[in-house]
């Protein structure tokens, strides 16, 4: 039997059906994994036990009164810190929401728990989503599992990382410029980000309204195509979510091939500033697609360039107003200031907020402000209409287009912490497909080597509106031809037995653990 | 684009401050007027883009009036959503007096 990191959800449920290993049994080795792992890379803002194993006991009992499994049945997943569970604290990164508990659930968080999953905890982030390598979290950031002294990449970080370092095999992080995709990739795992309106954003904290989408990190891609039937659909609580029943896979003849399939290949996505490494990897990887009988065709996004600067007005305005609510009155954080109101507010937010999230707050508040907006604000609206028109055009004659997901593959942390610029820099792949309202899949095609640890690339695989079910075809295809998704960094395997029993048994290594269990 | 009705850099981030309702300390002040003066910089190529008749996006999600039916339904209770307030009465947020007071002219 194999060992808890090196099933998928997919797999993990399948045997605990079959009753090859208890919910219990799982969430234990979870929390060992979680008590090994968790000191050196710093995933979780909290860990929520006693209510996962007491869970764990009754899905259990269930099992055994002969109910029929539900399609996540037992698998633990992690939530990022901006998500709503009743009576959880998610405070977002940020001092300024210390403590709160939201007294209500999320749809796609309760989705998950109608489907048979179980939370193991909050997983940290930057501050309110806002980074790229997880150092604007408050409370200190994750790290990678291939090099502990790098980045795991952002917002999403400590999602992306459980995933990656086997702790859960589906986290869920929120994608409004790339923070799903880009620690995807940066992380050596899958990490997908639904056409906007595919999945329900009712609690979850808004950062950029019309960007933000609720997106899984898996390591398969049968377990991204699991997730998002589980967490698509209808809600009436978010008037921008589809009005459709929830995402179902493309079902081709031969999963394994891509005859038919036209993949288009922009030529602004291999810009000169990528690194050597990703390149290759990536060119490789499209060789690949290519073997599989898809047709590549050089294709054009002409304004490409300018989806940076464009994102970064429209994220930051909407970001300014979504983050005005927080001003010491209904949650978190309160510093008096000259005890007036208009003090108290200004006084909580200076103390509340770190540095990049001030920044956005005051860029945004600049292209709104009066004598701004027509020159800022309204002029990358339209900006960002011609970047859809873009890939409205180019999806008129291909299935998907194909790029690196992150200019480079993981950096120290520290390296880019002093200059926003070169850190908003690292969104310049994946912000074209956020403004569009696109869905793009980061896919793991191979490794990088520096100072002698092996780090990951990934690869975005984008779609035109609500062709997330083509995406992931290609995907599938891909994976059933190449092994990386499959390769676990060092410290994973090296983590501790996955039960106490085991644990007396085990000599060195997991290979011993794995052997010691029945 | 470039030239600012709010006045030099430090000016410009200190009245942008109190539009957000964000006191910022000297320091703090300093080192974002010149980040924000090298963000901005970077983001000129915008102003060079000719975006004539064109309708800009507001969003993505290109679904719109979505309506329910207008029936009453019970809100969370009063007291749940107090309980993560920093100060509160039995029914009601408390804030700082804003009657009478120099930052209660509204």
């Amino acid at each position: 039997m194999s060992a808890l990191h090196e099933l998928d959800a997919t797999a993990l449920r399948n045997s605990i059906q079959k009753g090859e290993r208890s919910v219990r049994e799982t969430i234990l080795e979870t929390f060992a994994r979680v008590d090994a792992l968790d000191p050196p890379l710093h995933m979780f803002l909290n860990t929520q036990r006693g209510e996962a194993l007491s869970r764990a006991a009754e899905l259990d009992q269930r099992l055994a009164a002969g109910e029929r499994p539900g399609p996540l049945f037992g698998v633990p997943v992690a939530l990022k810190a901006n998500m709503c569970l009743a009576g959880v604290e998610t405070n977002c990164g940020s001092r300024i929401l210390g403590g709160y508990r939201p007294p209500y659930t999320a749809t796609f968080v309760q989705r998950l728990l109608d489907a048979g999953a179980i939370v193991v905890g909050m997983t940290n982030m930057d501050e309110f989503a806002m980074g790229s390598s997880s150092e604007n979290s408050a409370f200190g950031p994750t790290r990678n599992p291939w090099d502990p002294s790098r980045t795991p990449g952002g917002s999403s970080s400590g999602s992306a990382v459980a995933v990656a370092a086997g702790i859960v095999p589906i986290a869920l992080g929120s994608d409004t410029g790339g923070s799903v995709r880009q620690p995807a990739a940066l992380c050596g795992i899958y990490g997908f980000k639904p056409t906007y309106g595919r999945v329900s954003r009712y609690g979850l904290v808004a950062f950029g309204s019309s960007l933000d989408q609720v997106s899984p990190f898996a390591r398969s891609v049968r377990d991204i195509e699991l997730a998002m039937a589980v967490l698509s659909g209808a809600d009436e609580n978010d008037s921008t979510c589809f009005d459709e029943p929830p995402l179902q896979p493309e079902q081709p003849a031969d999963p394994g091939s891509l005859a038919g399939i036209r993949i288009g290949v922009p030529k602004e996505y291999f810009p000169a500033v990528l690194a050597g490494g990703v390149r290759e990897r990536c060119e490789a990887a499209l060789a690949r697609l290519s073997e599989l009988g898809a047709e590549l065709v050089e294709v054009s996004l002409p304004h490409t360039d300018y989806a940076i600067p464009t994102y970064y007005v429209v994220a930051t305005a909407e970001a300014s107003s979504n983050l005005a609510r927080y001003d010491g009155v209904r949650y978190g954080l309160r510093v008096e200031g000259d005890g007036s109101l208009q003090g108290m507010f200004a006084a909580t937010r200076e103390k509340g907020f770190g540095p990049e999230v001030k920044r956005r707050i005051l860029l945004g508040t600049y292209v709104l402000s009066a004598g701004y907006y027509d020159a800022w604000y309204g002029r990358a609206l339209k900006v960002r209409a011609l970047l859809a028109r873009d890939f409205e055009r180019v999806f008129e004659k291909v299935d998907v287009v194909v790029g690196p997901t992150s200019p480079t593959a993981a950096f120290k942390l520290g390296e880019k912490a002093d200059d926003p610029v070169a850190m908003y820099l690292c969104d310049i792949l994946t912000t074209p497909v956020s403004l569009a309202g696109i869905p793009g899949l980061s896919v793991p095609v191979g490794f990088v080597e520096e100072g002698g640890k092996k780090l990951p690339v990934g690869m975005q695989i984008a779609g035109p509106w609500k062709g997330d079910a083509r995406v992931l075809r290609v995907a599938r295809a891909y994976e059933i031809a190449s092994e990386y998704h499959k390769a676990a960094p060092p410290m994973a395997t090296l983590a501790p037995p996955r039960n106490p029993a085991a644990a007396k048994n085990a000599s060195t290594g997991e290979g011993a653990t794995r052997g010691a269990r029945a | 684009m470039a030239a600012s009705p709010h006045g030099s850099p430090i000016e410009t981030v200190r009245k942008v401050a109190d539009l957000a309702r964000l006191d910022l300390a000297d320091a703090e002040e300093e080192a974002l007027a010149l980040q924000f003066a090298s963000i901005l910089e970077h983001f000129q190529v915008l102003a060079r883009l000719d975006v004539s008749g064109v309708e800009g996006m507001l969003g993505a999600s290109r679904v719109d009036d979505v309506l329910r039916e207008d029936l009453p339904r019970p809100s969370l209770p009063a007291g749940e959503m107090l309980r993560n307030a920093p100060a509160h009465t039995a029914d009601f947020y408390s804030v700082p007096k804003t009657v009478g007071t120099a930052g209660g002219e509204m």
